[in-house]
C-alpha cells in the first residue's frame, strides 16, 4: 500500500495550487538537491505528459526550482523561486518532452556543478507524494515516506555486508532494501529504507566502508 | 492496517471506537509516533485550514484573474438576502470556495486529499461548526475520520485528477467530508460509510478538465458542489438511508471509470471545459497564443 500515513491524505501543508504539480514537484526537486548533496550550479529539467502540458499554470517550474533550493512544500519563497535561483547562482533550463512515459507527472532532473553531475527521474503520484524511479540510470522505487540511504558502490563481495554491519551496530532497522548493478563488477546501487533517521556519524562510517563510492540520505 | 471500508467499519464496530480513533491508533503504529505527536501534527493542519478560510473570506484573487472573490460574494448574499438553500449550506459552500480561492492564488493550504480538492473537507468542517459546536478535539477527529476514508480510496483507486479524473479528486474529498460529518453529528461508523458511498456515487464519471490547465475553473466551483453534496449525503445517512451498492464497490467502480477515462479528460487541459471556445480563448489570453 502506497499511502500508509493519514498525513499523506490530510496534508501536506503547501503553497498552492496543485498537490501533484506543485507540492509533489517541489518534493522531487528537493530529493534531487539532497541526493546531489550541495547547491547545484545548473539544472536541466525535462517535463513529461501532464507536467509538460500544464506546468506553467501550476507553478511546477517554480516548485521544482524551490525544491532544488532545498525549500519545503510550504515555503513561501517558492513563488519567487526564479529570483532566488539567480541569487544562489543556479541557472535553470526547462524542456517540454513529447515522449510518453509510464506516469503522467514525470520529471527528469539533471543537476551539476564544476565537479560533478547527477540525474534523477521522479514521479508525483498524487496528494503531494513523490517517488524517485531512476537515479543516474539505475531504476528504483523509493517511497519517500521513511528515511532512506542510497549507496553507490562497486559491485564486490562484502560491500553490502559492510554497510549493513554499520547499521546493525547503530541499532538502525532496515525496512526495505534493494540492490542493483549496471554489470558484474561494475557500478552498483544500494537503496535502504530505514525506520530511524540516520545520524551524520553513521553516514561517515558508511563512507569509510570498502568499495563505497558515495552515500547520501533522504529524510521524510 | 485496514485495506478497505468494510474492514475499517469492522474494526470500529468490534472495538467499539469511532473511525477517527481507528485512524489515530493506526497512525501511531505505522509511524512509531506518540498519540500527542500525531494529534499535534493534525492540530497544525487544522490551523492552516482555519487560516486559509479566513484569508479567502477576506477576498483574494489568483494571478490569472480567473478566480477569487466568490466566497465574499456568497457571504454578502447570506447576510443581506433571504437565501434559497439556507445559511448552513451556503456557509459550508463559501468556506470551501474560500479555501480553493486561496489555493489558486498560491496561498498556503492543507491538501485534503489534494490541493485542487482542498475546499471540501474544511468547508464542511467549519460550516458545521456553529451548528454542532464541536470541541477542538472533535474537530481534529473530523480530520482523522476524513483521512481514514481518503486512505482507503488512495490505496484502492486514486485521488488525483491526472490519474482518475475529478471524481477521484473532488469525489474523494466530498466523500471523506461526508463520512466525517456523520461521525461529528453522532452517527455510526456504518453510517459514515453509507454517506461516503452516496456522495461518491454522485461524483462518478466527473472529468478533470481545467481551463488553461489551472486549478481554478471549474475546480473552485466543483468544491462548492462537492461540499454541499457532502452535507446532503451525511443527512441522508443519518436519516437511515443506505447505499444499495456498498462503499467499497463504489470505490471500485470509480477506479474502473477512471481507467477508462481518456487522457484528454484527466488534467491535460485538452478536453471538456478546457476545450470549449471560451476555455481556449482564456488559455490563449493567459499564456499568449501558441
Amino acid at each position: 500500500m502506497k499511502f500508509r500515513s493519514v498525513f499523506d491524505i490530510i496534508g501536506p501543508v503547501m503553497i498552492g495550487p496543485s498537490s501533484s504539480h506543485t507540492a509533489g514537484a517541489a518534493r522531487i526537486g528537493r530529493m534531487a538537491r539532497q541526493l546531489f548533496g550541495k547547491q547545484p550550479k545548473w539544472a536541466k529539467i525535462h517535463l513529461y505528459e501532464s507536467f509538460a502540458k500544464t506546468y506553467r499554470g501550476h507553478g511546477t517550474d517554480v516548485a521544482i526550482i524551490g525544491g532544488l533550493l532545498d525549500y519545503d512544500t510550504f515555503d513561501e519563497r517558492i513563488k519567487e523561486a526564479f529570483h532566488h535561483a539567480e541569487e544562489a547562482g543556479m541557472t535553470v533550463e526547462f524542456f517540454e518532452e513529447d515522449a510518453s512515459v509510464e506516469h503522467p507527472n514525470t520529471a527528469r532532473i539533471i543537476v551539476g556543478d564544476d565537479e560533478s553531475e547527477f540525474e534523477l527521474v521522479g514521479i508525483s503520484i498524487g496528494g503531494g507524494k513523490a517517488e524517485i524511479t531512476e537515479i543516474n540510470g539505475f531504476e528504483l522505487r523509493l517511497s519517500g515516506s521513511s528515511p532512506a540511504i542510497l549507496v553507490m558502490h562497486n559491485d564486490r563481495f562484502g560491500a553490502i555486508a559492510s554497510v549493513t554491519k554499520v547499521l546493525a551496530h547503530h541499532k538502525i532497522n532496515i525496512g526495505h532494501m534493494e540492490v542493483t548493478r549496471k554489470d558484474i563488477g561494475k557500478e552498483a546501487l544500494m537503496v535502504i529504507e530505514t525506520d530511524e533517521r540516520i545520524p551524520e556519524v553513521v553516514m561517515d562510517e558508511l563512507r569509510d566502508c570498502d568499495h563505497i563510492l558515495q552515500v547520501v540520505t533522504i529524510h521524510d | 492496517m485496514f485495506r478497505n471500508v468494510s474492514e475499517l467499519v469492522h474494526i470500529a464496530e468490534t472495538e467499539n471506537i469511532p473511525i477517527s480513533e481507528v485512524m489515530i491508533r493506526q497512525e501511531m503504529e505505522e509511524t512509531g509516533k506518540t498519540r500527542e505527536e500525531v494529534i499535534s501534527q493534525m492540530d497544525n493542519n487544522l490551523e492552516v485550514m482555519e487560516k486559509a478560510v479566513e484569508d479567502g473570506l477576506k477576498g483574494v484573487e489568483s494571478h490569472s484573474g480567473l478566480t477569487g472573490g466568490d466566497a465574499v460574494l456568497i457571504q454578502k448574499y447570506m447576510s443581506e438576502k433571504k437565501t434559497l438553500s439556507g445559511n448552513l449550506l451556503l456557509d459550508v459552500v463559501s468556506k470551501a470556495v474560500a479555501t480553493n480561492e486561496v489555493n489558486a492564488a498560491m496561498g498556503m493550504i492543507c491538501a485534503t486529499p489534494t490541493a485542487g480538492s482542498a475546499g471540501c473537507v474544511p468547508g464542511v468542517l467549519f460550516g458545521l461548526k456553529e451548528k454542532l459546536n464541536p470541541t477542538r478535539e472533535q474537530m481534529i477527529n473530523f480530520l482523522f475520520t476524513a483521512g481514514a476514508f481518503g486512505q482507503v480510496v488512495a490505496n484502492n483507486a486514486f485521488i488525483s485528477g491526472a490519474a482518475g479524473g475529478c471524481q477521484a479528486e473532488v469525489g474523494s474529498a466530498a466523500g471523506m467530508a461526508s463520512a466525517a460529518a456523520v461521525e461529528m453529528a453522532g452517527g455510526t461508523p456504518q453510517q459514515s460509510a453509507e454517506a461516503m458511498a452516496i456522495t461518491l456515487k454522485n461524483m462518478l464519471g466527473l472529468v478533470c478538465d481545467p481551463v488553461a490547465g489551472l486549478v481554478e475553473v471549474p475546480c473552485v466551483k466543483r468544491n462548492a458542489m462537492g461540499s454541499s453534496q457532502a452535507i446532503i449525503s451525511a443527512d441522508l445517512a443519518l436519516a437511515g438511508v443506505t447505499s444499495r451498492i456498498p462503499c467499497d464497490e463504489v470505490i471500485g467502480a470509480m477506479y474502473r471509470i477512471g481507467r477508462q477515462m481518456p487522457s484528454a479528460l484527466r488534467e491535460t487541459a485538452e478536453g471538456g471545459l478546457a476545450a470549449t471556445p471560451t476555455g481556449r480563448a482564456l488559455a490563449a489570453k493567459i499564456f499568449g497564443a501558441n
